[in-house]
C-alpha cells in the first residue's frame, strides 16, 4: 500500500509543463548533435548516391563503353544514373571517358567549373587515369588529375561496362562515407574554380605561370630538375 | 569537274602503271617529270598544278586518295595518291620535293577540293606551306603551338629514345617516370625565355563569308557566329564547329579539329611495326577489327607474305561483323541526332553486344581487339564460334536489319527530315575525296573491295549499293543495304571456311620490313582507310601515315550544310558517321 502511494505522484502529470516535457520525451528523438548530423548524412548520402546524374561527356573510345553501359544489357539505370545530362550545370558526375588532350584541357576544366556542387569526377580508363597508351604523345595530358581532382580511377583500355559499374559502386561507397561536416561544398565563402590552363607554345597550367617563367629564364636550374635514367650494373643495389 | 571532263579514251588498266602515266605527262609537259620509279613519279614543284590538272581532266584521275609528306632529313617530300573512280585499281603516286628551309609546294585545292584538310594537316605537322591554299592554318594543334611535330628533329616532352623498344624498359624495376625525366615534371616543354605571365594567345579567326542574296522574307535576320562543341551531345565526340548563321540558316561551317589528337603518327614512327597494331584499334574505335585488317594487309604487301586460307576467312568474317555493327550503331546515332533520343540506338546496340561477345571470345577484348597479325591472326576462333556466328548471321542480324529498316526508314518524320537534305552531287563527292557510304550514296559505285580487291573479297558475291541523289536519306539507305550485303558475305564465308593454319611462318613480334614504301587501303565501314608506310629497313617504320576516311569526309561538311537549317546540320553531321578517334588520330 505504501509502495503504491509512493509511486503514484511521479506517474501523474500535475502541471502543463510536465505534460509538455512528457510529450517531447515520447515523440521527439533527442540526443547529441553529432548523432543527429550522422542521421542527416545518412539521408543526404542515400539520396545523393542513388540519383547521380552523369554528364554526357565522351572524349574517346571509353565513351562507347559508357554508352554500352547505359544500354539495355548493363543498364546503368539500376543505380539511378541513367540520366545523362548534356549540360554540366545539371550534372553531378563527370565521367572523363577518354584521352584528355592538351587542346581539350581548357574545355575540360571549364566544364568541371560549370558543374554545380556536389560534384564528382571519375577517370574512366587508362588515358584519363594517367595518359594510357598515348602518354608519350606531345598533345596528351598525363591523366586528368593533373587538371581537376578525381574521385575514382577505373583501369582498363577501355574498361568493360562491368568495370565501369564497379567503379561507380566505389563512388557510391565514397559518397556514403561523406559527411556534411567536412565536405567542401558546405564551407563558408565562395568555392574558387580550378583556373583554366592556357594554350600557349605548350599547355600552361595557370597555377604555375610564375614557376614556368622563372624556370624558362634559367636553363641550368631547369636541366638539373631532370632525373636521368641510370641503368644499374651487376651487383649494384636497387634503390 | 568530272562531269565536264572530256570523254575518257583510255579506260584500260595500263594507266595505273607509273611508267605509262609518266610518258603521258612527258608528252604534255616535257620538263615536269624529274624521275620515275615503281615508287611513284617525282614531279617538278612548279609544274605540279599543271600536271594535276592534266591528270584530272584528261587521264580521268579524278579521285585524290591521300596527301601526306615525308621528312627525309635533307628535304621534304609531299606524296599524293591518285586513282580513277571508273578504272579502279591501285593508286598512282606523285611526289614533289621541297627544300627543308622555308618549304612550300603549290596547293592542289583548285583541282581536288579533298586536299583541303589534308594539306592543312601536312602544314600543321610538317610545316610545309601550300601556296594558294584558301585557309592554311593549323588544324590538329592550336594556333601558337611551338614546333612541327612530325618533323624528324622534333622531340616531344617525354622523348626518351628515337626508337622502341627503349633501353630503359629492358631491366624490369629500374624505371624512371616520364614525369621525372622531363625537367618541367609534366608533359610540356617551353621555349627558353618564355614569359608565361605576359603570354597572349593569338586571336581565333572567324570564317568570313560574302554577303548573301537578299532574304526571302521580310523578317530581318542577323548574322551570328555560333560556337558548337567541343562538348555537345551530338558532335559524336569532341568535334567543334564554328557555324555562321543567318537567322537559323547555315551560311558557313568550319570544323575545328584536334581535340582528340593523340599523336598516332608520331607514336607510330617510334613504335615497332607490330607495336602499332593495338594503336590502330583506337583509330576508329567502332571498327577495330577492320582497322587491324587494313594495317595488316599494308605491311603484308611490303613483306610479300600471304596469310593462310583459314586466316583470310576469319579476317573477312571479323571485318564484315564489324561493318554490320558499325552501321547499326551509326543509324542509331543518326536517330539520336534527329531527336529520337536513345531508343533506336538501344535496339541497334542489342545485336552489337552479341557481336562484341564473339570478338571477346576470340580476341580477348570487346572493342580493342588487336587481333590481326602480319601473316595471319593472333589465335584461332573458339570451337563454338562458327555455330554462334551462324546463328547470329542467319537468325538475328537479318531480322534486326529488317526491323531497323521498317521502323526507321519508313518513318514519316524521318522522311520529311532526310529527303533532299544535305545533298552532295556525284562530281563533288568525288572531288571532295569522300569515301565509303557518303561517296556511294552520291551514286558512285566505288568500293575498295571491288576496285582493288584485298584479302579474299574477290571470291564472294556481293553488290555495291549506291544512292541516286546523294542526300541524307540515300546515305541512310546505303548503310541499310550494306548491312544486308555484309550478311550475304558472312553467310558465304561461314559456309566456305576451311580448317587449317592461322599463321604464315612462326609468330614474330619484331618483323623486319624491306626498304620501300606502300600505300595500302581497305574498305572500312566509314570509308577507305589507308596506311602509308615508309620503311628504311629497320624494325620501325620511317613514316607512318593514316588516311582517315572520317577526317576527309568532313571536308565536304560545309558543302552539304550551307543553306540548310541548323537542326539539319546536326543530322547531316550524323549521316557522315564520323568518329573523332579517326578524325584527329
Amino acid at each position: 500500500m505504501s509502495q503504491e502511494q509512493s509511486q503514484t505522484p511521479s506517474s501523474l502529470i500535475t502541471s502543463e509543463e510536465e505534460w509538455l516535457a512528457d510529450q517531447v520525451r515520447r515523440s521527439v528523438w533527442t540526443g547529441p548533435l553529432s548523432k543527429f548530423i550522422d542521421l542527416l548524412d545518412l539521408i543526404y548520402n542515400w539520396g545523393r548516391r542513388n540519383s547521380i546524374w552523369p554528364m554526357g561527356f565522351g572524349l574517346a573510345c571509353c565513351a562507347i563503353e559508357m554508352i554500352c553501359t547505359s544500354a539495355t544489357r548493363f543498364d546503368i539505370a539500376r543505380f539511378g544514373m541513367e540520366l545523362f545530362r548534356a549540360t554540366p550545370r545539371q550534372a553531378d558526375l563527370m565521367i572523363v571517358a577518354g584521352t584528355v588532350t592538351k587542346k581539350m584541357a581548357p574545355a575540360v576544366v571549364r566544364l568541371y567549373n560549370q558543374m554545380a556542387e556536389p560534384k564528382y569526377v571519375v577517370a574512366m580508363g587508362a588515358c584519363a587515369s594517367g595518359g594510357g597508351p598515348f602518354k608519350e604523345g606531345y598533345n596528351v595530358v598525363s591523366g586528368v588529375d593533373k587538371l581537376i581532382p578525381v574521385d575514382v580511377y577505373i583501369p582498363g583500355c577501355p574498361p568493360t561496362p562491368q568495370a565501369l559499374l564497379y567503379g561507380l559502386m566505389q563512388l557510391q561507397k565514397k559518397i556514403d562515407r561523406q559527411s556534411i561536416r567536412d565536405v567542401p561544398w558546405y564551407r563558408k565563402g565562395i568555392s574558387e574554380g580550378v583556373p583554366e590552363p592556357i594554350l600557349g607554345p605548350d599547355l600552361m597550367d595557370a597555377r604555375r605561370l610564375e614557376e614556368i617563367t622563372a624556370l624558362a629564364a634559367n636553363p641550368e636550374q631547369l636541366a638539373a630538375r631532370a632525373v636521368q635514367f641510370h641503368k644499374p650494373t651487376k651487383g649494384e643495389k636497387k634503390e | 569537274m568530272a562531269a565536264n571532263a572530256p570523254a575518257v579514251t583510255e579506260t584500260q588498266m595500263p594507266l595505273n602503271d607509273p611508267q605509262v602515266v609518266a610518258e603521258k605527262i612527258k608528252t604534255q609537259y616535257p620538263d615536269a617529270v624529274e624521275a620515275v620509279s615503281a615508287q611513284g613519279i617525282v614531279l617538278k614543284k612548279d609544274r605540279l598544278l599543271d600536271v594535276a590538272r592534266y591528270l584530272h581532266d584528261t587521264l580521268a584521275f579524278d579521285y585524290l586518295n591521300n596527301v601526306t609528306s615525308v621528312d627525309w632529313q635533307d628535304h621534304f617530300e609531299v606524296v599524293y595518291h591518285l586513282t580513277s573512280i571508273d578504272r579502279g585499281g591501285a593508286p598512282i603516286t606523285l611526289k614533289v620535293n621541297t627544300a627543308r628551309d622555308n618549304p612550300s609546294v603549290p596547293s592542289l585545292v583548285p583541282v581536288y577540293r579533298g586536299a583541303d584538310f589534308q594539306e592543312r594537316e601536312v602544314y600543321d605537322m610538317m610545316g610545309i606551306r601550300f601556296e594558294g591554299h584558301p585557309n592554311l592554318r593549323r588544324i590538329l594543334m592550336w594556333e601558337g603551338f611551338e614546333g612541327y611535330p612530325l618533323r624528324k628533329d622534333y622531340k616531344e616532352p617525354y622523348y626518351e629514345e628515337e626508337k622502341k623498344p627503349f633501353g630503359s624498359r629492358w631491366d624490369q624495376g629500374y624505371h624512371v617516370f616520364a614525369e621525372d625525366r622531363n625537367p618541367w615534371h609534366d608533359n610540356v616543354q617551353y621555349p627558353a625565355h618564355l614569359d608565361a605571365l605576359a603570354y597572349k594567345p593569338p586571336r581565333e579567326s572567324v570564317p568570313v563569308i560574302e554577303a548573301t542574296q537578299a532574304a526571302t522574307t521580310r523578317l530581318r535576320t542577323d548574322k551570328i557566329i555560333l560556337n558548337f562543341g567541343p562538348q555537345h551531345p551530338s558532335t559524336h565526340g569532341v568535334l567543334r564547329l564554328k557555324v555562321t548563321l543567318e537567322g537559323e540558316t547555315v551560311r558557313a561551317v568550319e570544323p575545328v579539329l584536334g581535340y582528340l589528337h593523340r599523336n598516332h603518327e608520331k607514336i607510330g614512327e617510334r613504335n615497332t611495326y607490330l607495336g602499332n597494331m593495338p594503336f590502330t584499334d583506337r583509330l576508329d574505335y567502332f571498327t577495330s577489327m577492320a582497322n587491324n585488317l587494313a594495317y595488316a594487309i599494308t605491311v603484308e604487301k611490303m613483306l610479300g607474305i600471304k596469310p593462310p586460307e583459314r586466316a583470310e576467312y576469319i579476317r573477312v568474317i571479323m571485318a564484315e561483323l564489324t561493318r554490320w555493327q558499325n552501321h547499326a550503331a551509326a543509324l542509331g546515332f543518326l536517330y539520336n541526332d534527329l531527336g529520337a533520343f536513345y531508343t533506336p540506338l538501344i535496339y541497334a546496340l542489342e545485336e552489337r553486344e552479341l557481336i562484341l561477345d564473339l570478338f571477346e571470345a576470340t580476341a580477348g577484348s570487346r572493342m580493342m581487339c588487336n587481333y590481326m597479325r602480319f601473316g595471319g591472326v593472333a589465335r584461332d576462333v573458339t570451337d563454338d564460334f562458327i555455330d554462334k556466328c551462324k546463328y547470329l548471321v542467319n537468325e538475328r542480324l537479318p531480322r534486326r536489319t529488317d526491323e531497323l529498316e521498317a521502323y526507321m526508314a519508313k518513318n514519316e518524320l524521318f522522311l520529311a527530315r532526310s529527303k533532299n537534305i544535305g545533298i552532295l552531287p556525284r562530281d563533288l563527292a568525288i572531288n571532295y575525296s569522300t569515301a565509303g557510304p557518303v561517296l556511294r550514296a552520291s551514286g558512285v559505285k566505288y568500293d575498295v573491295r571491288r576496285a582493288e580487291p584485298y584479302s579474299i573479297y574477290d571470291r564472294f558475291e556481293f553488290d555495291i549499293p549506291t544512292g541516286t541523289v546523294g542526300d541524307l536519306y540515300d546515305r541512310f539507305m546505303v548503310r541499310i543495304a550494306e548491312m544486308r550485303q555484309s550478311i550475304k558475305i558472312l553467310k558465304q564465308a561461314l559456309e566456305q571456311i576451311p580448317p587449317g593454319d592461322i599463321m604464315t611462318g612462326k609468330k614474330n613480334y619484331q618483323v623486319r620490313v624491306p626498304k620501300g614504301e606502300m600505300y595500302g587501303r581497305a574498305e572500312n565501314p566509314k570509308g577507305e582507310l589507308g596506311f602509308y608506310v615508309v620503311s628504311d629497313g629497320s624494325a620501325n617504320p620511317y613514316r607512318y601515315h593514316v588516311r582517315a576516311p572520317s577526317f576527309i569526309n568532313l571536308t565536304a561538311l560545309n558543302q552539304m550544310c550551307v543553306g540548310h537549317k541548323i537542326a539539319d546540320m546536326i543530322v547531316i553531321l550524323g549521316s557522315i558517321d564520323i568518329v573523332m578517334g579517326e578524325v584527329d588520330r
